[in-house]
């Protein structure tokens, strides 16, 4: 057993932490946030060329620095260190996820696209009827030559209007909520017959409701096996979870330390507030969850790749308490720094939103009690 | 001891029924179900037709124009308006200054402002909280100090809501700077026109622009408009808080609100089931609706020794405290309801702009609502000052 990071790790983790630091405080974020396109392309590209970070969970043969689950782990705390909106997470984890496991042509091509920051990836996955449920599906494909033809509607698709690529769930056959028959397809974000509505997120992201209208896609847009995905998508869909966990990790480190911050300058009845007893058991649970978040995002990480009942165990376990974690630590960091930090001037409240949709993301606290429930009392 | 409704109880709530259902402003229920933002004229519009009912003000004495109401009837009013999902009218005139000004006021004072405030004709606004005094209020600094018939007021007031349509303010400031932090502090009436009156805006988590700052430089307030005597404005200042702390418990509306949850779990799929089928949200929504009875019926205790003529005393923070942790619950609920579509971010209809909402109409506000709704629990004094009156006026600890 070995928890302790390699020299490599350390370097990619104090490169990033440090790039972020320099260039994306809190007010370079909010403009970002507000511009037009909702981000900066050139710290995207920073990332690529200077820091060489895309490649991290890449093999060198591909052009990557050799890394995995771990190395993405690295960086996506200190995304939730920075509240980065940069689309690391569809693009490298779950795009780059999809394609190492795919492999042939079309990784090939892409995967050195992405490491180069030229390719971004949104994942369409989500339906309105759909909730967590990822075989639910009403998108279809239906082949047409060799090719294929799409129709359906993709929810809330973080980083789609950015995205040069979707990668797209949708049913080759079977029923709305059959296992069979789901197929995952990766297609140029420009085609003919996508029709995109893009609006901005609550947690300063962009994203966009998708509807293909009979979009033809070529053969080789399939990713995987026809009709036999689903172990595929719940495979790159834990591996996002425990990704978004190091992300919540991140979150939850800035909302304890700026709360214990805040408490310490914060004077009222003549003291700083940070000396009162019950505000001070309430910022060691606090601590305590962020504690617990870290070790559950590592155990989970360190067991993608272990036969699926056991991943989707160690992911369920980790995102229902990462999810209760994020609850507690961000509405407590709120009613410490009280109305101060309901407005939109602190950074803390833009923590407490992204904390608030991770809490969401790839699946409730309840949806993940009741899939460990499934896996470790099965009736 | 019962709890059936009397024969004149059950035909006041078809007349309040019918009167609601009648002339409540469709213009207002348009945007209410739209999820617009709502204009200074849109909260006036449904408050000049309960004035001019009489209606405006169920708890006010008889003399100063309430409609004379048993606790009763009060309780089945406030239940109506919140079945039909009315727009609440805003507290700062008729539950806080008005109550104020009749019980501490001057005969004058009271034949001042009491009739504008039911009319609607004066919009106030409250200027308590400031940068450096918000738990700890009565460590504030806006001063006022004596000049003949005036007060001169310089100082910074904050988190006051709506400020930016009020035209009147009752504001906290302190007149006697030696005396200890309660003792010297006034309850003053200022015209928020009054030159050296400034509102900024604060621009909330949810986007809204629900608060401003308050800024007074060298402003004249005639002194025949402060409210009871000088240095005794936290006598006012504490019968205030205690008034809007049973207002705070919103137990009518909370009702109200465990139903949309109801009707959103209903629309919501969850597999092959709508949400409510899900046992586990099932649970949820079952314990909440047992906390809010539990509240409900505390409330109803605290009403009742009210009827017998004690006023709300240091009981009323327990129904701030559950009050708003139950709004808070229901508001996480909401948004864990809507999934997916909590996310989008719906900056109300632009000029022009028509399109719809992303998502059902009942989502696209409830992420904006869980965080606002942050702010009960650390409005009217936070939950953890509310626990330390309850350990220090009611356990005697």
């Amino acid at each position: 057993m070995n928890f302790t990071y390699n020299e490599t790790q350390d370097m990619l983790r104090d490169t990033l932490a440090r790039f972020l630091a320099d260039t994306y405080d809190f007010e370079t974020r909010r403009k970002m946030v507000a511009s037009d396109a909702g981000r900066d392309p050139g710290i995207w590209r920073a990332l690529a060329t200077e820091l060489g970070i895309l490649g991290a969970p890449f093999g060198e043969d591909q052009g990557g620095l050799g890394g995995g689950a771990v190395e993405n782990m690295i960086v996506m705390e200190q995304v939730g260190e920075a509240i980065a909106i940069e689309p690391y997470l569809q693009t490298v984890v779950i795009g780059g996820g999809a394609l190492k496991a795919a492999g042939g042509a079309q990784a090939d091509a892409l995967i050195p696209a992405i490491i180069g920051g030229e390719a971004i990836i949104a994942f369409a996955y989500a339906e309105p009827q759909g909730r967590y449920e990822l075989r639910n599906l009403r998108t279809t494909a239906k082949r047409d030559g060799a090719g294929w033809v799409l129709n359906g509607h993709k929810a809330v698709v973080y980083a789609a209007p950015w995205a040069t690529h979707l990668l797209v769930t949708a049913r080759t056959g079977g029923g709305q909520r059959d296992t069979d028959g789901v197929s995952l397809f990766l297609i140029e974000a420009n085609r003919p017959g996508i029709v995109r509505r893009d609006y901005p997120t609550v947690d300063g992201f962009r994203a966009s409701e998708i509807y293909f209208e009979n979009c033809s896609v070529p053969g080789e847009a399939l990713l995987g096996a026809e009709g036999a995905a689903l172990p595929l998508i719940e495979k790159l869909v834990d591996e996002a979870t425990a990704a978004v966990c190091a992300e919540a990790t991140g979150v939850m480190r800035r909302l304890h330390a700026g709360t214990m911050d805040y408490a310490k300058q914060r004077k009222q009845f003549g003291r700083a507030i940070a000396d009162f007893q019950v505000l001070q058991h309430r910022m060691v649970d606090m601590f305590m969850e962020v504690e617990q978040a870290a070790s559950m995002t590592l155990m989970a990480t360190l067991k993608l790749d272990l036969p699926d009942a056991e991943r989707m165990a160690a992911v369920s376990q980790a995102k229902a308490k990462v999810g209760k974690g994020l609850k507690f630590t961000g509405q407590n960091a709120i009613q410490i720094h009280g109305g101060i930090g309901i407005t939109d001037e602190l950074a803390i409240g833009h923590y407490f939103k992204r904390a608030t949709m991770i809490e969401g993301q790839f699946g409730s606290v309840d949806h993940h009690l009741a899939r460990f429930e499934r896996l470790s009392m099965p009736e | 001891m019962d709890l059936e409704f009397s024969p004149e109880d059950l035909a006041f709530r078809e007349e309040a029924r019918a009167f609601i259902a009648e002339n409540y402003p469709s213009a207002l229920r348009g945007k209410q179900e739209e999820g617009e933002e709502l204009a200074k004229e849109d909260f006036l519009s449904w408050h000049r037709v309960l004035a001019k009912k009489g209606w405006i003000a169920p708890a006010w004495p008889k003399e100063y124009g309430g409609p004379g109401w048993t606790t009763t009837q009060r309780f089945i009013w406030s239940e109506e308006l919140a079945r039909a999902d009315t727009l609440p009218i805003l507290p700062f005139g008729i539950n806080m200054v008005g109550p104020v000004i009749y019980t501490f006021g001057t005969p004058e004072q009271k034949a001042r402002f009491l009739p504008r405030i039911l009319s609607g004709e004066d919009w106030w606004c409250q200027g308590y909280s400031e940068p450096g005094a918000g738990s700890d209020l009565a460590s504030l600094r806006t001063r006022a100090v004596r000049d003949g018939d005036h007060y001169i007021v310089n100082g910074q007031k904050t988190w006051t809501t709506l400020a930016q349509h009020a035209d009147w303010g009752f504001f906290l400031v302190r007149t006697d700077p030696d005396s200890k932090p309660q003792e010297g502090i006034s309850f003053l009436l200022i015209d928020m026109k009054s030159p050296g009156v400034t509102v900024r805006p604060i621009i909330t988590l949810g986007g809204e622009h629900e608060v401003n700052e308050v800024w007074l430089e060298d402003v004249r307030v005639p002194v025949d408009q402060r409210i009871y005597e000088e240095n005794k404005g936290w006598t006012c200042a504490k019968f205030l808080l205690a008034h809007e702390r049973t207002g705070i418990a919103g137990v009518a509306r909370s009702k109200r609100g465990v139903e949309r949850i109801k009707t959103i779990a209903r629309s919501e799929m969850d597999g092959d089931r709508p949400l409510i089928a899900n046992p586990f949200f099932k649970r949820k929504i079952a314990e909440l609706e047992i906390d809010l009875t539990a509240l409900e019926y505390t409330e109803l205790r605290t009403l009742a020794s009210e009827a017998s003529g004690r006023g709300p005393g240091p009981e009323s923070s327990l129904l701030k405290i559950k009050g708003t942790e139950i709004q808070q619950r229901l508001t996480e609920l909401a948004l864990e309801a809507v999934g997916h579509y909590g996310a989008p971010y719906f900056r109300g209809f632009g000029e022009g702009d028509n399109e719809h909402p992303i998502g059902p109409d009942y989502a696209h506000r409830a992420a904006p609502t869980y965080f606002n709704g942050r702010k009960t629990s650390i409005y009217g004094g936070s939950n953890e000052i509310q626990r330390n009156i309850i350990a220090k006026m009611v356990l005697g600890l």
